[in-house]
This record gives structure tokens, sequence and C-alpha cells, in this order.
């Protein structure tokens, strides 16, 4: 546990990079763009890594997202640890054979003989104009597929201990990069985050927020807010979507008697639902009111800037589902 | 093909001894669906005994491949146990995959049988990877990917072949061209003459050969081997061949020109081998009888200790989804 300064998403992700490739030397990068001569990707957040460790492990490949999936799987078949980037969550829809039905699969149809210890990285998240094709939240995809663990840090101390266990972790890992806090400092402590562990990112007693992602620097501004007219909001940043901590998710919600799920992905069929549902089936009795459920409305995300910031969760719209959970 | 190295006398005995073992398994198992004592989709490899068979004779153990839903032919020509793998059609727990991953998902890592797949196009990316990891083992190892000449038209082919040439991998692309991708001939699928020549828009050499041939196959893999273990990249092999059974076992076949099926079957590889092997001195025909009675009582054993064997336990369903199992 070192303090080191402040610390943005972008340098606590190239930061855990880079750590993990120096402390092992399976560790193997890839996607477009990683290397330093296209100046490590379109963020920056492979930067410095071909230089220090080569391109023999700092892969740049051509734009062919089946491939690049693929030869992770084969590289982690044959005994690395390779971090692919998948540039945006939405071109994850080219090499979804790749990752759902061969990196998922391949430990249990093998019986357990093979393994694919890798890590998918994607950025994703809506705010930035780009339409339809470069900002959708697509989790409820690979949560619904047995087989791969899916996490979303919403911190760069949580960006740093997550990459570095997602690494670490036997099994692959999609983790979620959100575009819109990737250059907001703060406080940073080195520290390995363990997969599956919710935490606790606000105390609270009259209602939970559950949320992952930006979703929970809107829901810490939501109960900021709140307190003032003498509300107390406890918000869980469940950090690990699959699989999901339900402990510390059901402890809270006992506590506060209510909840509220929150997600930038369309509320249909979103996690959202697959958690509301458990918390309705744990805690049936000790409820105080239904569970509220927020996402984005069933659209594309649009081009238009008003229509832009209707179509995602905001503060305010996850006030609003506070107030109808506390009514 | 004249300047093709050709196998010796003791090597052709050897891919005659892996393509009867092929060819005699193929029997056995059709024999048992049609009894119904195997339930399971199968695609036999009847007719394609010498692609493999003739490849494998210069591959070890620490080779790597990756095979298809009908790569049961590569998977023996490679090694594979027989008890094993009769256990695992059958479903049982002594099954190389514990029963869980079936005739399309056959795993044997220690003989380098990385991943079967049952996704038509998937085996090369996949393939490519092991490839990368080949190359920074530096070991010598070199990847094949076996596939069919309907995978030749989907994008990961693409993909995979430009990525390896990039990146000059030990890559083997063995194209086992049988005329028919499912219930549909080559005539509607491609206009190039030869799925080899496709090899020259990825800067790689691309050869067709008759994969019924040992010398010819044999020659091909060779080259393409030794051009792969030396470091010198990939190779495209297109291996012309006929399956006698169709696509997937008991269907009709209405969709093969008759003709041309008539015209293949006067060609069976497995008797003309046989014949030339006597022919030319190099086994007697009593040595043949020998070694086709041993396949024989090998494979009875392996079936008989297959049926005697228990299925998996009902908690095989939580296991192998990730390393750890989780509740």
């Amino acid at each position: 546990m070192t303090e080191i300064k402040k610390m943005t998403i972008v340098e606590a992700i190239n930061l855990a990079l880079h750590d993990a490739m120096e402390a092992d030397p399976t560790v193997l990068i890839l996607g477009e763009e990683v290397g330093d001569v296209q100046e490590g990707g379109v963020m920056g957040v492979t930067k410095g890594l071909s230089t220090k460790y080569g391109e023999d492990r700092v892969k740049s490949t051509p734009i062919s997202e089946q491939a690049i999936i693929g030869a992770a799987i084969g590289a982690a078949v044959g005994g690395y640890k390779p971090v692919a980037e998948i540039m945006l969550m939405n071109f994850i829809a080219v090499p979804m054979d790749m990752i759902v039905n061969h990196a998922a699969k391949l430990r249990f149809m093998s019986g357990g003989q093979t393994g694919v210890p890798m890590v998918i990285r994607t950025m994703t998240g809506s705010g930035f104009s780009t339409g339809g094709q470069h900002s959708d939240y697509l989790e409820a995809w690979f949560a619904h597929t047995a087989g791969i663990k899916v996490v979303a840090p919403s911190t760069p101390n949580d960006a740093y201990g997550l990459m570095r266990a997602a690494i670490d972790d036997p099994d692959p890992v999609l983790f979620i990069e959100n575009l819109p806090s990737y250059w907001t400092p703060a406080p940073f402590t080195k520290t390995i985050v363990p997969i599956g562990k919710a935490k606790v990112a606000r105390e609270g007693s009259d209602v939970t927020i559950i949320a992952h992602s930006l979703m929970v620097t809107h829901s810490l501004a939501v109960a900021e807010k709140l307190a003032a007219d003498g509300i107390s909001v406890e918000v869980v940043d469940l950090r690990t979507i699959s699989p999901w901590d339900r402990e510390t998710v059901i402890a809270s919600v006992r506590k506060t008697g209510r909840a509220v799920v929150v997600h930038e992905a369309v509320k249909q069929f979103g996690i959202g639902a697959e958690i509301a549902s458990v918390i309705t089936e744990e805690l049936w009795g000790t409820l105080k009111g239904p569970v509220q459920r927020v996402g984005a409305a069933y659209s594309a995300v649009p081009f238009s800037k008003p229509l832009e910031q209707a179509h995602a969760p905001t503060p305010d719209s996850i006030g609003v589902a506070v107030q109808a959970a506390l009514a | 093909m004249s300047n093709y190295p050709k196998p010796d006398a003791a090597t052709l005995l050897e891919i005659y001894k892996k393509a009867a073992l092929i060819k005699q398994n193929d029997e056995r198992v059709i024999k048992q669906m049609m009894a119904g004592k195997l339930v399971m989709p199968y695609y036999s490899p009847r007719g394609q005994e010498i692609i493999p068979s003739a490849l494998s004779v210069s591959l070890t153990d620490d080779d790597y491949i990756c095979t298809i839903y009908r790569g049961i032919h590569d998977m023996l020509a490679k090694g594979f146990p027989l008890d094993a793998l009769w256990a695992e059609l059958a479903g049982r727990v002594t099954g190389t995959c514990k029963g869980k991953g079936g005739p399309m998902h056959l795993t044997c890592p220690e003989k380098g049988m990385m991943v079967t797949t049952g996704i038509v196009g998937s085996s090369m990316p996949i393939a490519t990877g092991l490839g990368w990891a080949a190359k920074l083992d530096g070991k010598n190892r070199v990847s094949v990917a076996n596939f069919g000449d309907g995978a030749a038209n989907i994008g990961a082919f693409h993909e995979s072949m430009n990525m390896a040439a990039v990146w000059k991998l030990p890559v083997i692309f063995l194209c086992q061209n049988n005329l028919y991708a499912e219930h549909t001939s080559i005539a509607y699928s491609r206009v190039v003459e030869k799925i080899s020549e496709r090899a020259a828009g990825y800067g790689m050499p691309g050869v067709t050969v008759n994969g019924n041939d040992p010398d010819e196959m044999y020659g091909a893999a060779k080259v393409a081997i030794d051009r792969a273990r030396a470091g010198e990249g990939p190779t495209l092999i297109e291996a012309m061949t006929f399956r006698f059974n169709g696509h997937l076992l008991g269907e009709s076949g209405g969709y093969m020109d008759k003709d041309l099926y008539a015209d293949a079957q006067t060609k069976d590889p497995m008797p003309i081998l046989r014949a030339r092997l006597v022919t030319e001195g190099i086994a007697s025909e009593e040595t043949l009888k020998a070694i086709e009675a041993d396949i024989d009582a090998r494979i009875d054993a392996a079936l008989t200790a297959a049926m005697d064997a228990p299925f998996p336990d009902l908690a095989e369903l939580k296991r192998d989804v990730f390393a750890e199992e989780i509740a």
C-alpha cells in the first residue's frame, strides 16, 4: 500500500500493465495501435510498453478483431497471459464468436484441461456525440455467458487493482473502461482489488444504490445532494459485474430496505433485471418498496446533444428513481 | 511437386498405420451409432485419412494443432489416446474432457491437440495465437490450423492468414478441401480455381496438392513444417480430398454430384495405399493384416472400457466454468 499521487484512470491502467509485464514475462499485449510507433493507442493507455518490453510482447495488430481475440486465446491456451484491446466496446460484436464460443467455453468443454487466462480491455461511454456505434454498454451480453468474468472500475484505484487481478486470473476477463471518466485525477493507492468483490462507496441508511463504472460517480453526486435534504443514501460500487457480489449487495439492502439499480446500458434485459430479481427473492418481506431500475432509453445512442443527454441516466434521473424508492 | 521430399518406406508404412487406424475407427463408430449404442452428431472423416496421416509423421507431441468438428482423423493421426477418445464419444467421465466436450470439442493438450471447434472458420485465429506462443517459446514448435473449404470463406480465414504472415508465425493453414461446405458444393462459393491462390494476397506460399496421395501430402507438409520451424513464416496448403459419408452422418447426400461421387469412390485412397505397400514390397499382406487386427483389438478394448465407465457426476455442471468453482 504505497501512496503515490493523484492519478487518472488512463495512467492507472498504464501503470498496471507496466507492473504486470515487469512482474511476469508471460504477460503480453495486443491490439490495434497499442505500440509506441502508433503512440500507444488512440487514448495512449498502452504508451511506453512496446519500448520497454519489446515488440514480441507488445503487438500492434491490423484491424482484425477476430484475429486479435483468436490470437489472444491461442496464446493463452499456449501458456501466456495476453491482454487484448478491442478499441471500443461496440467493435466487440465483430469477435463475438471468439469470445463467447471459445474464450468463455474452452475450459468447460475441455473438462478443465485447457484454460484461457486472458484479459479483453475495451472502452465505452456516451457523452462525446459519437452516435450509435461507438458508445454502448454491452456488459449484459457477457454477464449472460457462463465462463467469462466482467469488471468495470469507477476509480483509478480500482482500475489499477482490478487490472492486476484480471491479468492474474486464470480465466478470461472482460475489462470495461469508461471513456468520460478517463482523465479525472483522483488520489491513488497501489493495491490489488479482488475480482468478485463489491465496495460500499458511501454508507447510508435510507436507500441503497447499486451501480458500476461512471454511474457510481453519478450516484455519489446524487447521494451528496440528497444528504442536504436529510436522505441517507448508501452507494454500492459493483466493480465486478459477473460474478457479482450478492453478499455485499444483499447486506446493504437488508440494512436500508430500499434499492435502486443503475447502469448506463439500455434498461430492458440489462443486468439491473438480474440484480433486482435476486434482491426481491432474497429480501421479500424485508423490502419497504419495489426495487427501482435506472438504465438508458430503449434506443441506440443518439448523436444530437439533447437526445444523447436524455438517453443515458444522469444524476437527475437517478435522483428521481431514489425518490420513487422512498415514496 | 517433383521437388518435394518423398516419404521413405518406413514413413509410408507409418502413414498407413495412422490412416488404417482412422478408417477402422470410423467404421466402428458408425457401427456403434447404427446399433444405437452411441448417440451423437458425427462428421465422418472417411476418405480424408491420408491428409493428417502424411502430415503427422513430421510433427511431434510438442507441436500444436487446432481442428474442427470433422477432425477425429486429425487427432488419431497425432496420437490421441483411444481410451479417452471413446469414453468422450460415449459421454463418460473417463473421457478426455470428462464427457463435457463430446465429438466436436475433443482436447488433449499432452498430444498438442489444444482446440477442437464446432464453429466453421474458428480454428484459424486460435491456431495463429498458438503460433505466436510457439514463437515466443523458442522451441521450434509449429501450429497447424485444420479447416475445410467452407471455412476459407469466412472473415477469420483472411484475418488470420494476414496476421500470421505479418508476424511471420510458424503456422500451417491446412485446408482439407473435400469439395462440399456442409451441403453446398464449392462451385457455389468461390470463383478462383484454387483456394491456395488466396495465399498470394497475404504474401505466403500457397500450394494445392492431392491430399489423398501420401507422397504429395507428405512433401507439401514437410516443406511447410520445415519452413515454419526455420522461422520463415506460414504456409497455406490446400489438400484436395473427398468425404464419402456426406456432411453429418445419416444425411442422404442428395446435393452431391452422383458421377463425382462414383468417381471419387474409385479413387478411395485407402485400398490404393494398401495395395501400393504390397506391390512395392514395403509390407506383406500378412504384415498388414496383423497391423489391422491389432488396431481392431485396441478399438475393442477402448470401446468396452468406455461403455463400462460411469457418466460424469452432476456436480460437473458447475465445475470448469471457471478455474475456481463459483456458487
